[in-house]
């Protein structure tokens, strides 16, 4: 009862400081002007040719993982804002003082932030994502191939960084939750692309990189996830064959991987649950 | 509730104690706090107040000792359940309106739906803040705030009210209107634990008083049991060491510049003692006869510690 008490406070926060206006203003901006950019593929010319159907497709998808991937970076970095001073902020202001001398345990406390921020920035990533997806569609003619793998890995994605800072709040300063949760997205990411360069070039050791860093934080991993359902057909037939570049993926998250990053979220929500609960306010 | 929880203290600890690495925050705090009384839990900075509020609340863990809590164990939910606390850094959401928080600590306190909004316009009113409650709370000054504060502290009818620094942010009015909250808290058979070091606002309102310095209990009982009675204070010049020995068979004395405290003196010795002191060489510029204050008895224990 008390964790969806807090989880509902955690959302009227978000409203109230104005972050789920901000982020619907800017999403709706760069939405339009990608949709605008994305309205103009199919009248480009290729030495003084129009493009074909299928050069507008590949152009079309190309651009889309660019666009998603800076918003999946966004989103992400979204995810370790709003969570960072989720606790830690309660606990430096007293606010979380007040809450704990009520009948409230710790962990539902912990789990209501959890909640009140997973919902909301769920729901807007698969909002926007699907809109950018759709307006892509009706202007090139390009639709993705696995739309729901490809929204669920991005939010999942994001709500692993999520998780991560949050169980870093419990502990130590907002601040210091936040940057050391943008760092560890970072390398991971760079550990992902050193591992596909790896796989380009048959390197085992450099391909281990990119699989230790999907298991490690799999925030790169679920990245690639999303991108296998948003490329083609064709990108993935040249990824199998390593002519792809280190932004294609030759395949989606496999069961035993989906079961990986669930066991990862749950675990480290259990740390940051004995964490908080062991903390001295 | 059990018939034995009724029948318990509303707090009871015995050797509670504290450390935070090499540093001893509480010392084996003792003492027990009846229930339908004002206590009074005073002491310097840094001297565990605080330190104790947490361990009462289970906010932190102590180190070693026991205690209970209206019955139940420190920082259980069934105590919590009873308890209404004011923090020493009393902020709330400051994007939420007055009544929002109210509603909120409402709900959070498990207060009956059909029962919150009397309860609200109840503390709203009690702590004077009537016509306050849509405005947002960081619009509030920090005296509004802590009116807030003790407007949260006394939803859910709480059997026990424990209160950090209550009045440290409020004007001679507020301390004045938290002294009738207190009073009002107390007529109903609540029992507060008013943690301050606001000496006379605590002697003005508490039935018992534990004075608290490096972490331990240096003192502690009703104020007519720690007050030490009759006092007089002369103001004398000429008086050398030798000379104050001559006058302690009087009682207990103090020397403040040029101020001798002269506490125990029995009815009626007020003429010998000047007498005395006149006798020894000194010079009288002021007798001033009365009663030992808290702030004198603290003083006192604080240096004696």
């Amino acid at each position: 009862m008390a964790t969806l008490i807090i989880a509902r406070l955690t959302f009227r926060e978000l409203l109230r400081r104005r972050l789920i206006l901000a982020l619907l203003s800017l999403t709706a901006i760069v939405i339009g002007l990608t949709v605008w950019g994305f309205s103009r593929v199919p009248g480009l010319h290729l030495g003084g040719v129009p493009l074909t159907p299928a050069e507008i497709q590949i152009a079309a998808a190309q651009l889309l993982l660019l666009v998603m991937f800076m918003f999946s970076f966004v989103f992400a970095l979204t995810c370790a804002f709003v969570a960072a001073p989720a606790i830690a902020g309660d606990v430096e202001s007293g606010v979380a003082q007040a809450v704990l001398a009520r009948p409230v345990r710790r962990e539902e406390l912990l789990l209501g932030r959890w909640l009140g921020l997973a919902v909301p920035v769920a729901i807007y990533a698969v909002a926007s994502s699907t809109a950018e997806f759709l307006l892509v569609d009706w202007t090139t003619g390009y639709l993705p191939r696995e739309i729901v793998a490809a929204e669920g890995a991005l939010v999942v994605e994001g709500l692993v960084l999520l998780t991560f800072t949050l169980a870093l709040s419990t502990r130590i300063s907002a601040i210091t939750a936040g940057v050391i949760s943008v760092i560890a997205f970072g390398t991971m990411w760079l550990g992902g692309v050193a591992g596909a360069f790896g796989q380009v070039f048959h390197n085992q050791a450099i391909t281990e990189v990119g699989v230790i860093t999907h298991f490690l934080l799999p925030t790169d991993g679920l990245w690639r996830a999303a991108v296998f359902g948003m490329e083609p057909a064709s990108f993935v037939v040249l990824a199998r064959h390593g002519l792809g570049s280190s932004f294609q993926a030759s395949s989606g998250a496999s069961a035993g991987y989906l079961a990986w990053v669930g066991f990862w979220l749950l675990a480290v929500l259990a740390v940051a649950l004995l964490s908080f609960r062991t903390r001295e306010i | 509730m059990g018939a034995l929880a009724a029948r318990s203290p509303a707090i009871h600890v015995v050797a509670l104690t504290k450390r935070y690495g090499n540093n001893l925050a509480l010392a084996g705090l003792t003492m027990t706090v009846p229930r339908g009384e004002i206590f009074g839990f005073l002491g310097p900075n840094g001297a565990g107040k605080t330190t104790a509020v947490r361990l009462l609340l289970g906010l932190a863990r102590a180190s070693s000792g026991e205690g209970m809590v209206l019955g139940s164990p420190l920082g259980s939910l069934e105590a919590r359940q009873r308890i209404g606390y004011l923090p020493e850094l009393f902020r709330y959401q400051g994007w939420l309106r007055a009544r929002e928080v109210l509603e909120l600590h409402c709900e959070l306190a498990r207060v009956e739906s059909s029962a919150r909004r009397v309860e609200i316009e109840t503390a709203l009113e009690t702590v004077g803040l009537t016509g306050r409650g849509e405005d947002k709370v960081e619009t509030f000054s920090k005296g509004m705030q802590q009116r807030l504060g003790l407007g949260v502290a006394l939803l859910g009818d709480p059997e026990l009210v424990l209160l950090d620094e209550p009045t440290s942010a409020l004007d001679p009015v507020g301390r004045h209107d938290v002294r009738e909250v207190l009073r009002g808290l107390k007529q109903r058979g609540v029992a507060v634990f008013l943690n301050s070091h606001l000496l006379a606002e605590v002697e003005q309102v508490c039935d018992r008083v534990a004075v608290v310095d490096h972490g331990r209990v240096v003192a502690q009982g009703t104020l007519a049991e720690l007050l030490a009675g009759p006092q007089v204070r002369v103001r004398c010049t000429g008086l050398d060491g030798a000379a104050l020995a001559q006058l302690e068979h009087f009682g207990s004395i103090h020397q403040d510049a040029d101020w001798l405290t002269v506490s125990g003196l029995a009815g009626g010795e007020v003429p010998a003692l000047v007498a005395a002191i006149v006798a020894a060489g000194g010079q009288i510029h002021a007798v001033d006869p009365g009663q030992q204050t808290l702030e004198d008895r603290f003083l006192q224990l604080v240096e004696e510690n």
